[in-house]
């Protein structure tokens, strides 16, 4: 396909799909849509699309809320706390262990992550008001579960509609009893995606976490001038791991994960380390600034996707310290480098030159190209349920050709760009999954890895091409049409 | 690190020992108590498995922990993609509808196709009229639906939108270019914060059922029988009931029919498949009869069908006493005898009942779900002579408990027998510590229960997320008791096996044959 009729047809199929929009719509969606260009130095962001406002009514978007944000993402993969779906029944049993947010620990004992604790509220709640429910919740909480080193509250859309003041029934309880107590207003209505949620999460980790100065368990921590964090990785199918890895073979000394396998304590020595390093900017950019701010803590962004990301990530890194650990980062480098070249030579040849199009969340839309890229695989389409300006302004310097960029998109639209531009692979989430292994697509998930992972760092890197390879070639893509099928019948 | 020609993904790579050695050296930051004092959290570990526990667990009133329900709109959902072409519309913040969404289409492995109005700050404080009518109307051009379902969700209920005005109103300003003035918009107000999935589902379509049929009631009926499955997760039985209902040549609704639309073959994607056609649905009023197949996710729209004076009633056919009761309530309305066809499937039942019944026998059981499953299945459990030990039902509707039991009442093992209306899945592993029972039926929920206590878990129940297809097969009428029968006897023979495999200590009872 040359670059002038992929980014021709690119144009077309958004034109196409504003058509089924009424007026008002179809006004809204066209600033969400554009065709980015890795040349085209007027961009102000990639494709030009506008993003981080409302959805438009009525359509079925992929974006999920604030709770989703504050307890599904970012709180909820803290360990060693209880974090309460504080409201109505639903929420908490809809994101339930479906992140695959990987931990260590004896759950139900000295761990939570994959539990379900909700406030369960009742008409009378909602006519009453909560508190008193909250404050129960809470003592319950501490008798049956001793060995938690705090308890988050997470707020469901009736907790700021009602009048409830969780943020005193917290103040109070911890007055009582010296527990942590986070308060958090994430409910599911503010904003206008996740995205606002993380943004609170982030808040309140800085009011309660850093502020509040909570006790920890065991001896504290000496610090060196080698010790890191890791922000914004969530542990999903393990990718903390596997990047740990890495930055501890070149010499650094990793006291954080945020927030997947994370403890409060962990949390707590990050204001003393050198350097942070940050993956997921769009959830944990906040928390990040506060601490460049607040602890003189420099950060900066790095990309564990593929190879040639890989690589220069740990040369960023490096260049933040001595010599000692920049020549140990070299050979970090030469050591995977056999590895990386036995799976490029292995699965290149039968992924060479297919089209990708994505739609994820937070940092994946642009950080996984180099992956795909590093394969010999071509990404046609990309967009973020949840992005600002500032993710799609990154987003230009990750593209190879001419992409066409959805903000927000809807099914009617990726099912439509899906069409017109007839990718070898879909990779998005479990929402659409289905919708386009009908069609007869190969689709991998990659919100949750499609229960595989990890896909950070080099030893990632080799399961990602696995992956892939086995969702394009596989021969169940082969039996859609029936034998007894005439040809152009599906 | 990977070898090139056995790359392992986490599961095993996490096995090796650089990573091992990673998990170990980062044990030195946490401060969760495993890292500090493995052996206070094995103290409590301990602890959490004792009568002492159990009763300050059970004593709960606050908290849920591990629940075995969810929230009404998804239950709303369930209703809407049963009918023809029809979009569930979730009037609200979209965040549930992704919750929603995904919930069903990790269970069925299917698309769930549904849309929200997207509420946010300003309709909190204004209200949602503008979200509904942009919502309305771009629903209708983008999608097509013959009638869009509105439910909400418990943002919508607090501020107290109005749905019938605000669809009024959605019509009124779009003039009839998507909404026409005849197009259906149906609603059901579904507050989270009453009942569970279960009374969505009673709310949505007790919605559906009366202002579909406003105006249609007819002098005469029209011969048919209404059936309504009920929050049903097992698309084989839809079909079940169906194949008995046409045995008997009757002419019949299944009002809220979603077995096509979450079974859909490969090859091509339609949004929507099968359903209710809704003309069909605008005449139920006019039916001979109407049956539900679900008396607790039903009470409400089974009191306005009392009023449409129908035959039929209740009648839960999971188990082989619950699909004769089905069968001889459609023999009594269609005045027709029981077909030879169920004659033969009954006689093949309880052959196959015979055959198997020493390994069920005396079993005890823990069982947890939504209250008709529970009577459906209790009475199969009873059937075969097995022990109900632990019957929970974290969403009981009035008249539960005692339903189940008197049930509980005529097994030998009374005695033994508890209920445990409105308690959670963290009570159950209480429940399981102090008084174990041999197997567990339930959802993917029992999972983490399963690692916890060692108990086999049988797969049945909803949601379903980490065994594949279970939800195409059928547990209701006497093919799906079979079903039941074969899963439950070969997970107690695979545990037989478990148990005698140790070579040259038990594997003397390891028996080829059964």
């Amino acid at each position: 396909m040359g670059p002038e009729s992929l980014e021709a047809k690119q144009k077309a199929a958004i034109e196409e799909v504003l058509k089924a929009y009424p007026e008002k719509a179809a006004k809204n969606r066209a600033k969400h849509l554009g065709v980015g260009s890795p040349d085209d130095e007027s961009q102000k962001t990639c494709g030009n699309v506008r993003s981080n406002k409302k959805t438009v009514a009525g359509v079925m978007s992929q974006r999920g809320c604030a709770y989703a944000g504050s307890k599904g993402v970012v709180w909820g993969p803290v360990k060693d706390m209880v974090h309460i779906s504080h409201g109505p029944i639903g929420c908490g049993q809809y994101s339930r262990a479906g992140r695959r947010n990987y931990y260590i620990g004896t759950t139900g004992v000295d761990t939570f992550v994959t539990m379900n604790f909700s406030s369960d509220f009742q008409e009378k709640d909602i006519v009453f008001g909560g508190d008193k429910k909250l404050e129960k919740c809470l003592n319950e909480i501490d008798e049956l579960f001793p060995l938690n080193n705090g308890i988050t509250v997470q707020s469901e859309c009736p907790i700021g509609l009602i009048g409830d003041d969780i943020n005193a029934v917290a103040k109070m309880y911890t007055k009582k009893t010296g527990q942590t107590i986070v308060p958090v207003n994430c409910e599911g209505f503010r904003g206008v995606s996740q995205s606002l949620g993380h943004h609170i999460a982030n808040d309140t980790v800085r009011d309660y976490i850093f502020d509040a100065s909570p006790n920890t368990l065991g001896e504290p921590i000496e610090v060196t001038d080698y010790d890191v964090a890791i922000i914004g990785d969530y542990n999903i199918g393990g990718d903390a791991w596997s990047s740990r890895i890495l930055l501890e073979e070149m010499g650094l000394r990793v006291v954080a994960q945020w927030s997947g396998d994370a403890t409060i304590k962990e949390m707590v020595q990050t204001t003393k380390v050198k350097l942070n390093l940050l993956h997921c900017y769009r959830s944990m950019n906040y928390i990040s600034r506060h601490m460049e701010k607040e602890y003189g803590i420099p950060w900066i962004e790095y990309n564990f996707f593929g190879p040639s990301q890989t690589i220069k990530s740990l040369r960023k890194i490096a260049a933040f310290f001595d010599e000692s650990i920049q020549a140990k980062c070299e050979e970090v480098i030469a050591k995977y480098q056999p590895m990386v070249d036995a799976v490029t030579n292995k699965f290149r040849p039968r992924l060479e030159g297919k089209t990708v199009m994505l739609f994820v969340g937070g940092l994946r839309p642009r950080h996984v190209i180099g992956a795909y890229e590093d394969l010999g695989m071509e990404v046609i389409g990309t967009g973020y349920e949840f992005a600002h300006d500032d993710d799609y302004k990154r987003t230009k310097d990750e593209i190879f050709r001419s992409t066409v960029i959805y903000d927000d998109v809807n099914e009617y639209e990726l099912e439509a760009f899906v069409k017109a531009l007839q990718p070898d692979l879909v990779a998005s989430g479990i929402k659409e999954k289905y919708v386009f292994q009908k069609m007869g697509l190969p689709y991998r998930q990659m919100h949750s890895w499609d229960y595989s992972g990890p896909y950070h760092g080099y030893d990632g890197f080799a399961i990602f091409a696995a992956d892939m390879d086995l969702a394009i070639n596989s021969p169940v893509w082969g039996h859609s049409k029936a034998p007894w099928d005439k040809e152009g019948e599906a | 690190m990977q070898e090139i020609d056995n790359i392992v993904n986490g599961q095993k790579l996490f096995q090796r020992p650089e990573y091992k050695q990673v998990l170990e050296n980062k044990k030195q930051f946490e401060g969760g108590m495993g890292a500090i004092n493995p052996a206070k959290t094995a103290e409590i570990a301990e602890w959490t498995r004792s009568w002492d526990y159990r009763e300050k667990n059970l004593a709960r009133e606050a908290i849920t922990v591990n629940p075995a329900k969810a929230c009404q709109p998804l239950g709303a959902v369930m209703v809407a993609l049963g009918f023809e072409n029809t979009m569930p519309y979730v009037h609200g913040s979209h965040g549930c509808v992704a919750y929603f969404r995904s919930y069903f289409t990790r269970h069925f492995k299917e698309p769930t196709p549904c849309v929200s109005d997207s509420m946010t700050e300003d309709a909190a404080v204004f209200g949602g009229l503008t979200n509904m009518k942009d919502g309305l109307k771009n629903c209708a051009a983008l999608y097509k639906p013959e009638m869009i379902a509105v439910s909400t969700t418990c943002m919508a209920e607090v501020i107290g939108d109005d749905l019938y005005a605000f669809a009024i109103a959605a019509k009124e300003e779009d003039g009839g270019e998507f909404l026409a003035e005849d197009f259906p918009i149906t609603y059901a107000h579904t507050p989270s914060f009453t009942g569970s999935h279960i009374t969505g589902y009673d709310n949505m379509m007790h919605g559906i059922m009366s202002q579909l049929t406003e105006g249609n009631k007819k002098e005469k009926k029209n011969g048919k029988i209404n059936i309504i499955p009920g929050f049903e997760t097992y698309i084989g039985s839809i079909r079940s009931v169906k194949a008995i209902v046409e045995s008997f040549g009757a002419e019949y609704t299944m009002l809220g029919d979603h077995s096509d639309q979450w079974d859909m073959p490969a090859g091509d994607y339609s949004m929507f498949a099968g359903g209710t056609p809704i003309a069909e649905a605008k005449d139920c009023i006019n039916a001979k009869a109407t049956i539900s197949l679900q008396k607790y996710a039903t009470v409400k729209t089974m009191k306005m069908v009392k009023k449409w004076k129908h035959e039929g009633g209740l009648s839960n056919p999971i188990g082989l006493k619950g699909t004769d009761e089905f069968v001889m309530k459609l023999a009594e309305i269609t005045g027709k005898e029981v077909p030879k066809k169920l004659k033969t499937e009954r006689g093949r039942l309880v052959d196959a009942m015979q055959d198997s019944y020493p390994y069920m026998h005396g079993k005890k059981f823990a069982i947890w779900g939504d209250p008709d499953f529970l009577v459906g299945m209790v009475s199969f459990l009873l059937e075969m002579g097995a022990e109900p030990t632990h019957v929970l039902c974290n969403n009981p509707a009035r008249g539960w408990e005692e339903e189940i039991r008197a049930m509980l009442d005529t097994s030998p093992a009374c005695s033994d027998c508890h209920v445990w209306a409105g308690k959670d899945l963290w009570h159950m592993r209480s429940l399981l510590f102090t008084q174990p029972v041999d197997f567990m039926i339930g959802n993917s929920y029992g999972k983490e229960l399963m690692r916890d206590t060692n108990i086999p878990l049988i797969y049945i129940g909803f949601p379903i997320f980490d065994r594949h297809h279970l939800h195409r097969y059928s547990i209701s009428g006497y093919d799906g008791a079979l079903n039941l029968l074969t899963w439950i006897t070969n997970k107690v023979l695979d545990q037989l096996d478990e148990e005698t495999k140790g070579i040259a200590s038990t594997d003397y009872f390891f028996d080829l044959v059964r």
